[in-house]
């Protein structure tokens, strides 16, 4: 086991070093020049020229790259052109509604996904299961954003029952207010501007780990220790919630734990689409302002994240099953 | 004259894959959705009622009529015209960016199954750095490094999914390259490259063709995803993501070009989807439930 976490951090920092690479790469190789995008249009010859020996542009690529490097280890990922702030603190800024939406996401997907895979494997070839599969094959299919925005349609423009954009208040904040206060509006407050976010956004998750769990049941419902269960007379619901949900979900928790990062990408599109004041906007916002240090930064620091989420999935994938060894 | 009657009775459609692919619900479904999409997309100029670049002003955002079946767009273009031309962009970017990340997957992942040792680490290493992006942020990151064209659009969504074709590719080699029938091969002084491409390739046709169909309709997915961004397919050009994206401007006055090129959207991945399930039924049947 030791020896596994040992070998596993070895690569984790290896292949970061890489990601770290890459990114460098695609940051020089943007066209335009960051000096004369920092001093804008009206900017001189000489200004610029100033400019590129301070950012240390001028410098051999290897050169930059160690400086790079060195600040990045030093925990400085520059400053933005545009915000005049580090970047660093950009990213802690917005992590927290990033982080808020992927988890209800995901909380929404778990609650509706795996209830319905269960059900459909329980009734095989019935009427729910077709209904709930075909549902689910459309669910895998459709855009994130498109399903946003066919929710704005009806709950914001028809409806008006729900915000189209923003997020004055936080869920976690309004839960935690609420505990404080007992005062149901901030609760529905903050339930209201990431409802929509987050279904969107989970939807797709919902129904991929809707067919997971139907095809994992149902391999599982054929194992000879279900027969032997239903045999002594053990009731059906035991025997599907104690004995059969349990070894199905593994595979779910892996899926669930590797599309972490779809997740992320998929925020990018439904940030967009709500104006959602999270990392993903704020990427797009850097990509079109030319802002090269925070692109590099939250793109660094989303491949950093999904790097050490997988490493955290597959340990917790361990504990789960003890029938997996580590190699 | 006994013997032709023999031949005329083994007919291709007489055959017992023939009839399995035909009763295999999945396959069937699949193939006739991707082929009327491809028909909208080959035949686009004699489908679309209109052109696509025409600006009407009189028909500003104007509701699905007769005239406009189903409505018109912000400059008075006809919407079903614009989507029956969007198909095209969609289906090459699938397409080819699925036939690209297969090439260099598969060539990648064959190499590092086949050879072992330093050449398997290196490939499967940086195939390691690519893999832990998010697909979608890595695509974006390459599409702002590249800059928006159609050629970058696939190159990039390319690059995005050669890892898990390596990744398939290489396990598949990994557990062939111990049989009999390589080593024989290899006793008898083939030469690798031979070996690899009569011997290794075609074992591991299966697994990599429905991993591609499969990944068609994701290739549409990121496509639309990088267009709605702004990073893909640029205006005037009409691609469904890019008309999500334009559409969503007026979603509160005239929700349909949102609406349909979703559809759109949903169908095409949706036949590619069912046309990947379809596939893996018929070439694995042991997996079908």
């Amino acid at each position: 086991m030791l020896r596994f976490l040992i070998r596993r951090l070895l690569l984790l920092i290896l292949v970061l070093f890489g990601v770290l690479i890459l990114v460098f790469t695609v940051g020089r190789m943007i066209p335009g020049d960051p000096a004369r995008v920092m001093l804008g249009e009206r900017a001189t010859e000489d200004m610029v020229q100033n400019m590129r020996e301070k950012l240390g542009l001028n410098e051999p690529l290897v050169i930059q790259f160690g400086i790079y490097f060195s600040n990045i280890l030093k925990g400085d990922m520059g400053t933005s052109i545009t915000q005049f702030q580090p970047v660093v603190d950009i990213i802690k800024e917005h992590f927290l509604a990033t982080f808020e939406l992927a988890f209800m996401s995901v909380l929404w997907s778990v609650i509706i996904g795996i209830p319905i895979g269960v059900l459909a494997a329980k009734k095989k070839d019935s009427f729910f299961d077709y209904a709930s599969m075909s549902i689910a094959l459309f669910g895998v299919s459709m855009p994130v954003f498109w399903i946003g925005l066919i929710l704005i349609i009806i709950f914001s423009v028809n409806l008006h029952w729900l915000p189209a954009s923003g997020r004055e208040i936080g869920i976690f904040e309004a839960v935690f207010l609420f505990l404080q206060t007992w005062d149901f509006s901030i609760l529905w407050k903050g339930f209201s501007y990431i409802v929509m976010p987050s279904l969107a956004l989970g939807s797709m998750f919902a129904a991929l780990i809707a067919r997971m769990t139907r095809s994992s049941m149902l391999e599982v419902l054929n194992e000879n220790y279900i027969e032997t269960a239903f045999a002594k007379g053990i009731k059906e619901k035991k025997v599907i919630n104690k004995h059969a949900k349990r070894n199905a979900m593994i595979p779910v928790v892996t899926v669930i734990g590797m599309q972490i990062g779809s997740l992320m990408g998929g925020a990018v599109l439904t940030e967009t689409v709500f104006a959602w004041p999270g990392l993903g906007r704020e990427l797009v916002d850097a990509i079109f302002s030319r802002d090269y240090p925070l692109f590099q930064g939250i793109i660094l620091f989303a491949a950093m994240f999904f790097a050490v989420s997988n490493l955290a999935v597959d340990i917790i994938y361990g504990f789960l099953d003890p029938r997996i060894k580590y190699q | 004259m006994d013997f032709t009657t023999n031949t005329t009775k083994n007919k291709w459609y007489r055959s017992r894959n023939f009839y399995r692919a035909i009763h295999n619900k999945r396959l069937t479904m699949g193939t006739i959705l991707v082929f009327v999409i491809l028909i909208f997309a080959v035949f686009a100029p004699l489908i679309a009622p209109e052109e696509i670049f025409s600006i009407d002003f009189k028909s500003r955002l104007a509701h699905p009529s007769a005239e406009h079946i189903l409505g018109c767009d912000d400059f008075g273009r006809d919407l079903f015209s614009r989507i029956v031309y969007g198909s095209r962009v969609s289906l090459i970017v699938g397409l080819i960016s699925q036939l690209v990340a297969m090439t260099m997957g598969t060539a990648l992942g064959m190499v590092a199954g086949y050879y072992g040792n330093i050449i398997d680490n290196i490939i499967m290493r940086i195939m390691d750095v690519f893999f832990s992006f998010p697909s979608l942020l890595l695509a974006i990151a390459l599409m702002t490094a590249f800059g928006t064209n159609l050629s970058n659009i696939i190159l990039a969504i390319g690059i995005v999914y050669t890892p898990q074709f390596a990744r398939i590719v290489r396990g598949s080699v990994l557990s062939i390259k111990e049989k009999e029938f390589i080593e024989s091969a290899k006793a008898q002084g083939m030469s690798d490259l031979r070996l690899i491409l009569k011997h290794l390739f075609p074992n591991i046709m299966g697994p990599i063709v429905i991993y591609a169909t499969m990944g068609i309709g994701d290739a549409i997915l990121t496509e639309a995803g990088l267009s709605f961004l702004g990073l893909g397919i640029q205006p005037p050009t009409p691609s469904w993501g890019g008309m999500l994206s334009n559409g969503k401007n007026f979603i509160s006055v005239a929700p349909f070009e949102v609406i349909f090129a979703g559809i759109a959207i949903v169908l095409t991945v949706l036949a590619f989807n069912t046309l990947g399930d379809g596939i893996r039924d018929y070439l694995d049947p042991k997996q079908n439930q």
